[in-house]
């Protein structure tokens, strides 16, 4: 599948292999992997709430927005919900291309749009308390930047 | 018309309400109509109002305020996204 929303940890060498695998005509595979912050920030657990269905089929539409604007020939999104420890893997995104250029931007390009689109929540457990985490400005720039880059296909 | 509606994250929690079932009276027939006649039910509500940074979804895609609705249409709000 080229869109996964799951709990279960994930294999970063066997997704990033998948995308090649028995296939002569990629030159490039660009990926992308998210860890949960912790210690620094005081972050004991995280929490990934999200929206059946919608988050998935918002993450199809990244990938075809990004098939679109690259060449690209082959595809793979994971995220992770539920309980989270600091330090595990989050989020994982490979793209595969017949050069490193088109990798390389999509990669950025679904991870920017993901950040900004997909319905994923999350939640934070501090010795404080629990705190929903709070949405970034930067992260709105990251995409919006997008609008206006004319893609090289 | 006869609506589903969903809450998700903190918006979910300060209302105490994960899914509702509501009858809607026939003049409000868009998402910022929506957001209006919800907002009118009480303090905790004023969140829903046009304005204060609360994302829709109709039908599972990102929705804005003119949007029309329809009869069983799923509709959807939540906090902006801090997946990844």
């Amino acid at each position: 599948m080229e869109v996964r929303v799951q709990e279960a940890d994930f294999d970063v060498g066997v997704e990033t292999r998948a995308l090649s695998a028995g296939r002569t005509d990629i030159g490039a595979v660009s990926t992308f992997l998210g860890l949960v912050r912790g210690a620094s920030d005081g972050v004991q657990c995280m929490t990934l709430e999200h929206y059946p269905g919608m988050t998935e089929q918002s993450l199809a539409e990244i990938v075809a927005e990004a098939k679109q604007r690259w060449s690209l020939l082959a595809v793979r999104v994971i995220h992770r919900v539920g309980p989270l420890q600091p330090g595990a893997q989050i989020v994982f995104v490979g793209v595969a291309s017949a050069h490193r250029g088109e990798a390389i931007a999509a990669c950025e390009f679904i991870m920017d749009f993901l950040k900004t689109r997909a319905p994923f929540w999350k939640k934070e457990q501090t010795p404080e308390g629990s705190r929903w985490v709070d949405a970034r400005d930067t992260d709105d720039t990251a995409a919006a930047r997008w609008l206006d880059v004319e893609s090289r296909r | 018309m006869n609506l589903t509606i969903l809450y998700f994250a903190s918006l979910r929690e300060s209302l105490g309400m994960a899914k509702e079932a509501v009858v809607l009276p026939a003049d409000v027939a868009s998402v910022g109509a929506l957001r209006v006649h919800l907002s009118a039910r009480g303090e905790t509500w004023q969140r829903l109002a046009p304005g204060n940074n609360v994302r829709a979804a109709v039908n599972q895609h990102m929705a804005a305020d003119e949007q029309v609705l329809a009869a069983n249409d799923e509709v959807a709000f939540f906090p902006p996204v801090t997946g990844g």
